[in-house]
Formats: structure tokens, C-alpha cells, sequence
């Protein structure tokens, strides 16, 4: 039996925003507790959380573990690693591997492993279309009964907009979810950095944002058209924004995410030729980064999800155009999302809204992004006002291709517990493995 | 370095004095002003050329070439120079092949800036002779070189400094001789 | 003019100072001066090496580089590459070790991606010039540009300099902005709107898509090279089309200043971008640049290399 007390608890999903405390036993939540003290006669770990905040385990929509296949620049282990120091408990792990998930051998290697090695829950992703060629279906419920918990070709688009139709339309059946990475792949062909004044200075060949608000209108009038749900990736621009509101506004089933480094970044980050400023879709001009601020606020974007995208130096140090696309952003999205509490505009609640009730809503996580009686004990301790410097030496993923290292942040995860074993702590007292 | 104290060693009288006895000694030398040219090296020996080439002028009634050189392209010290030398010109618009050129600069001392001045010279033709003139010998020669006509011997010690100073009008043009505390270490 | 030259690379003119770019100017003239001689060469960098490490065919800009390096006694050394990329074989960067390890003293880099240089001065020690690298810039050329106007107008402020042809993909125009644009001129840059972003107008100059507006009362006329090397999807519908409306014929010079002069970087497409009988007019300064070109190269090898280690 675990008792965590005397924190904050806020669970949006649940409906609570008070002081108070949970017992976890058995890898469920068993009881809540209002107030601060500790339930009388209480025999079992006591986790004091005066001051901190406790939240339903932090859920990552959106990662890349590497594995299988580029297990140098990241692993199930390494990246659940990084996830638990960055307090997620649960993280959804993208189909780019090699093999591609296109299979259910590979969705129950990824499930068997990360049961076996990850210090959190791995909820894969399986490809849309066969060797995320863009051409066939996979076989979406079999590989949904496997644990492949939603679909996407992340990485590359659908081009095709009838095959997105057809997945469309025929995962519907199964209540299946489509994560699309919304690009034009033909107008962004061959562009390294957002096409705007920045790159035309620095002769970067550029990306329009056309390249993303075109495929997002796309997927918005399928999900119109075809009644199946969608879920727009890593929203990168201004208009992405106004175009999921609208479509919320018309009440289509389209959700979105964006990146901590798309509401932190603008593109003048690429200066000197930054290769750690590098990802797709890429950084975009100050106005896109207010508006994407905006959108968290008012409850057009659902959920904040890294990308997280693991790459060696090798492909990182060298021209800029040759660079690979991505950073990672497992151990610095809290800070950089609860920044946006700084002015007073966003309620703490929002902010777990978005890294835990929102992605577990989305995915249909059960258990997950809550803390109600019953649901699975995942369960994130916050300091607010931790004050930390980002740094190379302790980070816990395989890769180190960040563009905050350096950064003073402030709030951390200082404990993350996962089916009721801790995994990453930095209390004194609390250590993890318990 | 610090400066310690300036004196003044030749004054404005003094150098054309000077200088007109130099000139004397050129021509008589070389008996007369045929096949002279003066090269004056830059920046100092510029300004004592263009004197030496007028009194030329008043004695013997001959306009002597005059053309300048600059040695930075040429100096062998560039590596130890802590500071970007800064390139100026060379202009030598005649040719040199058998003339006998008069090398003029202000102060020798270890002799680098002629052996660089000659160097240059051959690249731009094949000299008679090069004779060389100095206002002031102030000794310490690293590299056999002589001047054939001196103004002032001026024996002076390593950390000491001669400055020629012949910008501005002639009556404010003057010789100073800087004592200095001793510098540290080698230069 | 005193200017205190600290600089260890010269990757763009992005940031040269006003004072930085005239003495470059200054310096290139006394080297102009040694080419007038009959034994063109002085000892100034004798015993130095310097390596022209091209990643992009070129004759005439290495060349130019080799004379002037030549010019100077220095050691001159050329490597061509026709591969850039990580996926093709060694990285540029292990290949610029590599060469970096038979210790020149000088790296002159000519690469197709824009940033190459930047990347590898983080990791050599000896002095790197920018050759050019992708669209970014071509800092030697931007400065032999403003030399030859320099010298073909006797100033270069308030002048009319109009820029004509790919300029979106052109880092002779970026590196000419700072050259020419920071120094008083008044920069018109004109092309298709395919290739002519209107985010240039930023730096103060202007952009049209009509090149009887760029010419008028222009007292220079830059027409770059049409890079046919370079599109790889079409831009302009054809070749024909191009130059009927942004070629530079007789008819459209005649608008500019009765004593315009017209440049090209080279080398030119004749009857392209520029006609014919214009190439070869007596207001063409086309082949003043080049000798341009080789003085302000010496000067920028003495500068970074002429004996002297105050820099590093």
C-alpha cells in the first residue's frame, strides 16, 4: 500500500482540485483522501507531497522509441527511461521503426518488451498503410486487438486522399482512430526550415505553411465526409489552429496536439545553422507561435505531445540541409507546457488536461488520465516551482539532440509512479524501483 | 612601455642641414645626377626623398625620379607582429634597369627594412647599383647592411626609440630620441 | 584607416562591419598594384598553404582563389568533390578533418549546402573563406562587386544597382545586399515572382517584377546566371519566356544611365540573361570584376593568413 499526502490534487477528468492524498494498492487507485492528514491507522509508504502537486500520470502521445530497428538511437528501455524522468507514466510510440508496425508481430514485440524492460506503459501506434507506403490498408482490428491503440503513418502523410477515405471510413467500423501527420509532401519537398524571412536569409531552401494547412483541410473534409475520427499531428501553424476550431465549431470528430517546442520556438532558432532547432514540420514565425498559444488556451488543441525523436550526432552534426529532422522532449515538456501557466491566463488543470485526461480521452486509454477509485495507479508528483538547469549529463534518453539544453526551467516531476511501483523519483526518501 | 623622457636630438634647421649635406655627398659620389633615381622607403623615407629631390633640383638644375616602396609584403617579422600591418602603396613609375637607385629611409636600425626593400627592388628590375641613405644610424644591426651616407650616428640602447617626425610642415619637423623603462622580456 | 582585423574565417558578410568591408577594399588595391608588374609576386605568404576545398564544380572561382593565393608565394592546393552528402560517403566534416590534419593554413570552401562553412569552422583550427555555400552567400564575390563599382563609378552611395535574374536561389545578391545595400547603394532586385521573394525588401531594397522599372536610371545593372543546374521543378514555363521578360537586351539598357555599366558574376548564358552584343560593350565591366576578383582574393588570404598569428 502507497499513500501519497498532503499535496495538491489535480485531476480535471475527475473533477478535483483540492488538497488531499490517494492510496494506490494492488497497481490501482483504492481510495481518495480530502485534507491533508493521513487516514488513521495507515500501515504502508508514505509519500509526503506538502507543497507538490499530484496529477494522473503524464501521458505522451506521441513518441519515437526507435525500436526495432535503430536501437542506437533510442530503445524501449532508454526512452521509457526518459519518459518516467519526465514524469510520464504511459507514452504512445510511433510505427517508423524498422520493420515498420505494420504487423501484428511487431505491435506484440513492442507490447512484450515494454512489459518486460520500459519503466512506463508503451501503447504502440501501428502504420495506416502497408511499409508506410501510402498505398494499402493494414489490417487495422487485428492490430487493434493485438494493442495497437490508434493508427498513423507518422513520419510521412497519407498522400493519397482516397486511401485516407478509405482508412477513413473503414476503421470507423471498429471506432478506430487515425493520428495524421498532415503534410503536402510535394510543396515541402526539399525544404529544411519554415519559408519565412529567416530562411530566405540564411538560403535554407523553406517549407511553406501551406505544406500543413492544405493536408489538415484534407483530413478535416474526410472527417467530414466519412464520419471517422482523426487526430491532427504536431500542429505546427496559425491557420492548423483556426482550422480545428472550425472544425470543432461544426462539431466534426477532429482532435489535435502541438509540441512543447512549437509553442516555445519560433524559427529564428535555426540562427547560426542550429541543427537542434531542425524538425518537421518545422519552426514557425512568432505569430503561428502566439496563435498555437492561443488554441491551447481556449480548448482548440486537446493535448501537448513531444515528438519525441531520438537521433545520434552523426545525422545532427553536419549542413544543415542534411540534417536529420527532430529533437527530443520527453524530460523537458512539463516545465516547458506548465510555462504557459505564467500568465495567469491557464489554470493548472489546463495543463494536465492536455498531458494526461486529453490523451487518454483521445485514446481511449482505460484507467489512465485520472485518478477516480478504480483507475490504474499512475500517478505523477509535480514541484511547480522547481527551479533546474537542463542539462547534456543528465539526460536520460540515448540521444542528445535538444535545442533547451542550457535552459533555466522551472517545475519538474520530482516523483513518477506507475502501476504503483515508483520509477523515477527525486525525493529524498523515495527512490525508485520501490 | 612607459615613456620616460623625449629629447630632442636634431631640430628643423638641424635636418635640412643635414639633409643638404647628404645630398652634397650623393652627388658628388656618383658625379652628378645621371642615372639617379630615388626610392624612398615607406613611410618615413618619403617626405626625406621629396626633400632630397628638390635640393637636387637647386643644385645641379636635374628633376631626379622619385617613386616609393612599401615593405609590408615583404617583411620577414610579420609572425611576430601582434597587430594587422596595414598595406600601403608602392609606386615606382619608372624603370630601374641600370639606374643607380637611392635607397632613402629614416632611421637604420637592424637592417631588416632594407634587405626587405631590396627584395622588392629586384622584383621590379635590374638596378645599376642601390645606394642606401639614412637620416639617423641608431646602431644594433641584425643583418650586414650599411647605409652609404648617414646623417646623425645616434648610438642608442634597445629599449630606447628614434622617431623621425616629418609630418606636417617642414619648420615643425624634428628628431626625438624616447627613453623608455626597460621593456620586459625579448621583443 | 585604422581597422583592427581579428577575424579567423571569412564566412559572409553578414557580419562585416562598414569599416571591415572598406578595408578589405584598401587592402585589394595595394594588391592591384603588384599586379601591374612585370614579376607579379611578393613572399607575403610564403610558406603558407592554403587548400581550395570545392564541393561544387567551378572553374573560375578556384582559379581566381589559385592566382591569387600564387600571387602571394603561398603553397596552393586543390580537392574537388563531387559528392556533399552524409548518405553518399565521408562527411563533409571527416573529409575537412582530413584535409585540416596535412595542416593548411587556409580552407577555401565552395559547398552546396548554405551553412557549410559556418559547421566547419566549429570544427577546424585553421582560417576558412567561404567560397559559396548553397544560397546563402559568396562574401568574396560581394566584395569584388563593390570594388569594380568602385572603381567603374568612384562611389558607391547613392547609386542605382539593379540585380536582375534568380535572385531567390542567388548568394551573390545575399552577400551584394551587404556589400553593395549597406554601403549607401540603392538595391533593385528583379526576376519572376517565382523567383524573386518579396521578403528581400526587408533589407531596404526594393522588389519588382518588371525589369524596365529595375533598369531605369540605373547606374549599374547586375544579370546573374540563370541556374538551370538548379530547377528542379519549373519556375518559369521556359527558357524563351525567361528571357523575353527578364533578359537584358539593348532595347531595356537603353533605359538605364547614359554611363550605366553592366555586371555578371559569370558564367553567362548568352542570349539568356544577357544578349549577345551587350556582353561584350564597352560598358560591360564583366571582365574587370574578374580582375577584380583576384585582388580582393589576395587580400582576404593576406588578411587571414599574412604571417601573423594575432587572429587565432
Amino acid at each position: 500500500m502507497l499513500l501519497i499526502k498532503g499535496g495538491r490534487i489535480i485531476d480535471p477528468a475527475g473533477r478535483r482540485d483540492e488538497t488531499g492524498g490517494v492510496v494506490l494498492e494492488d497497481g490501482k487507485v483504492k481510495d481518495l483522501i480530502s485534507g491533508p492528514g493521513a487516514p488513521k491507522g495507515f500501515e504502508g509508504t508514505v509519500i509526503d507531497a506538502a507543497g507538490k502537486w499530484v496529477v494522473p500520470g503524464l501521458i505522451d502521445m506521441h513518441v519515437h522509441l526507435r525500436d526495432p530497428g535503430y536501437e542506437w538511437k533510442e530503445d524501449i528501455r532508454s526512452g521509457t527511461a526518459a519518459a518516467a524522468a519526465g514524469g510520464f507514466c504511459s507514452v504512445v510510440c510511433m510505427a517508423n521503426t524498422k520493420p515498420v508496425n505494420d504487423h501484428v508481430e511487431i505491435t506484440r514485440y513492442i507490447r512484450e518488451k515494454s512489459e518486460r524492460e520500459g519503466f512506463a506503459n508503451v501503447f504502440p501506434v501501428a502504420a495506416v498503410t502497408r511499409g508506410m507506403e501510402g498505398k494499402e490498408m493494414t489490417d487495422y482490428a487485428e492490430l487493434s486487438e493485438a494493442g495497437a491503440v490508434a493508427f498513423s503513418d507518422d513520419g510521412r502523410p497519407v498522400a493519397s486522399s482516397l486511401l485516407m477515405r478509405r482508412a477513413l471510413e473503414y476503421a470507423k467500423a471498429f471506432d478506430l482512430l487515425i493520428l495524421s501527420h498532415a503534410e503536402d509532401a510535394e510543396m515541402s519537398h526539399g525544404g529544411a526550415a519554415h519559408e519565412g524571412w529567416t530562411a530566405c536569409r540564411l538560403g535554407i531552401p523553406g517549407i511553406p505553411s501551406a505544406a500543413e494547412e492544405i493536408a489538415i483541410a484534407r483530413d478535416i473534409l474526410l472527417a467530414r465526409l466519412t464520419g471517422g475520427k482523426v487526430h491532427i499531428q504536431h500542429i505546427s501553424t496559425k491557420m492548423g489552429v483556426d482550422l480545428l476550431r472550425m472544425a470543432k465549431r461544426a462539431g466534426l470528430p477532429v482532435t489535435g496536439e502541438t509540441a512543447p517546442h512549437y509553442f516555445t520556438l519560433t524559427d529564428a532558432a535555426i540562427e547560426g545553422y542550429n541543427t537542434n532547432a531542425k524538425m518537421n514540420p518545422p519552426l514557425r514565425p512568432e505569430e503561428d507561435r502566439m496563435a498555437l498559444l492561443e488554441g491551447l488556451i481556449d480548448g482548440t488543441i486537446d493535448a501537448v505531445a513531444t515528438d519525441h525523436a531520438p537521433h545520434d550526432d552523426y545525422v545532427k552534426r553536419c549542413e544543415f540541409i542534411e540534417a536529420a529532422n527532430g529533437i527530443i522532449g520527453l524530460e523537458t515538456a512539463l516545465p516547458l507546457t506548465l510555462a504557459l501557466l505564467a500568465g495567469g491566463k491557464v489554470a493548472p488543470g489546463r495543463a494536465i488536461e492536455l498531458l494526461s485526461a486529453n490523451p487518454a480521452r483521445i485514446l481511449k486509454l482505460a484507467g489512465k488520465g485520472s485518478l477516480r477509485k478504480g483507475a490504474d495507479a499512475d500517478v505523477t508528483i509535480i514541484d511547480p516551482d522547481a527551479e533546474w538547469e537542463y542539462r547534456e549529463a543528465d539526460v536520460r534518453s540515448k540521444s542528445r539532440n535538444s535545442p533547451f539544453f542550457g535552459w533555466k526551467l522551472r517545475g519538474r516531476a520530482v516523483v513518477t509512479i506507475r502501476g504503483g511501483r515508483v520509477t523515477h523519483s527525486l525525493l529524498a526518501g523515495v527512490t525508485a524501483g520501490a | 612601455m612607459k615613456k620616460v623622457g623625449k629629447k630632442v636630438i636634431l631640430d628643423a634647421k638641424g635636418m635640412e642641414r643635414v639633409l643638404s649635406r647628404l645630398t652634397h655627398e650623393i652627388l658628388e659620389k656618383n658625379k652628378g645626377a645621371e642615372d639617379l633615381v630615388l626610392v624612398g622607403i615607406m613611410s618615413g623615407g618619403v617626405p626625406l626623398s621629396k626633400f632630397i629631390k628638390e635640393k637636387v633640383r637647386a643644385i645641379e638644375g636635374v628633376d631626379v625620379p622619385a617613386g616609393y616602396v612599401d615593405i609590408t609584403l615583404y617583411r620577414d617579422d610579420l609572425s611576430r607582429a601582434g597587430y594587422q600591418p596595414r598595406l600601403k602603396r608602392t609606386e615606382i613609375p619608372f624603370s630601374i634597369d641600370e639606374k643607380k637607385v637611392i635607397l632613402v629611409d629614416d632611421v637604420l636600425f637592424t637592417g631588416r627594412t632594407i634587405r626587405a626593400a631590396m627584395d622588392a627592388l629586384i622584383d621590379f628590375g635590374r638596378p645599376k647599383n642601390i645606394q642606401l641613405v639614412v637620416l639617423i644610424d641608431r646602431g644594433h644591426r641584425e643583418l650586414p647592411i650599411r647605409a652609404d651616407y648617414v646623417g646623425r650616428n645616434v648610438p642608442t640602447s634597445r629599449n630606447e626609440t628614434v622617431d623621425v617626425m616629418v609630418q606636417g610642415s617642414r619648420e615643425e619637423w624634428k628628431v626625438l630620441l624616447n627613453e623608455s623603462t626597460p621593456a620586459r622580456g625579448n621583443q | 584607416m585604422t581597422v583592427e582585423w581579428r577575424r579567423r574565417h571569412v564566412l559572409g558578410l553578414a557580419d562585416f562591419r562598414v569599416e571591415e568591408m572598406e578595408f578589405v577594399i584598401d587592402t585589394a588595391r595595394s594588391m592591384e598594384e603588384v599586379l601591374t608588374r612585370d614579376i607579379k609576386k611578393v613572399p607575403a605568404l610564403r610558406g603558407k598553404t592554403a587548400v581550395n576545398l570545392f564541393f561544387e564544380p567551378s572553374t573560375r572561382t578556384r582559379t581566381s582563389f589559385e592566382i591569387a593565393g600564387k600571387r602571394l608565394s603561398a603553397d596552393v592546393v586543390n580537392f574537388s568533390s563531387a559528392t556533399s552528402s552524409v548518405t553518399k560517403g565521408e562527411t563533409l566534416l571527416d573529409t575537412a578533418k582530413n584535409i585540416e590534419a596535412m595542416k593548411p593554413n587556409i580552407l577555401i570552401i565552395r559547398h552546396p549546402a548554405s551553412g557549410a562553412p559556418h559547421f566547419l569552422s566549429r570544427f577546424v583550427s585553421c582560417s576558412i573563406i567561404n567560397a559559396g555555400d548553397g544560397a546563402n552567400e559568396h562574401p568574396s564575390q560581394g566584395l569584388l562587386d563593390l570594388y569594380t563599382i568602385i572603381k567603374a563609378k568612384g562611389k558607391i552611395s547613392g547609386l542605382k544597382i539593379a540585380i536582375v535574374g534568380d535572385i531567390l536561389h542567388s548568394r551573390v545578391v545575399r552577400s551584394d545586399l551587404h556589400s553593395l545595400g549597406r554601403m549607401g547603394a540603392s538595391l533593385w532586385l528583379c526576376g519572376p515572382p517565382t523567383l524573386a521573394p518579396r521578403e528581400m525588401e526587408r533589407t531596404g531594397a526594393k522588389v519588382t517584377y518588371d525589369i524596365r522599372e529595375a533598369v531605369r536610371n540605373a547606374d549599374v545593372v547586375i544579370m546573374l546566371r540563370i541556374q538551370l543546374e538548379r530547377q528542379k521543378t519549373a519556375y518559369f514555363p521556359s527558357l524563351r519566356e525567361y528571357s523575353r521578360k527578364f533578359g537584358l537586351n539593348r532595347d531595356v539598357f537603353s533605359l538605364a544611365k547614359d554611363d550605366a555599366v553592366i555586371m555578371h558574376p559569370g558564367p553567362i548564358n548568352r542570349g539568356i540573361e544577357l544578349s549577345d552584343d551587350l556582353a561584350d560593350c564597352a560598358q560591360s565591366r564583366i571582365l574587370n570584376q574578374v580582375e577584380s576578383g583576384v585582388a580582393v582574393r589576395m587580400a582576404l588570404l593576406y588578411l587571414l593568413a599574412g604571417g601573423h598569428d594575432a587572429a587565432h
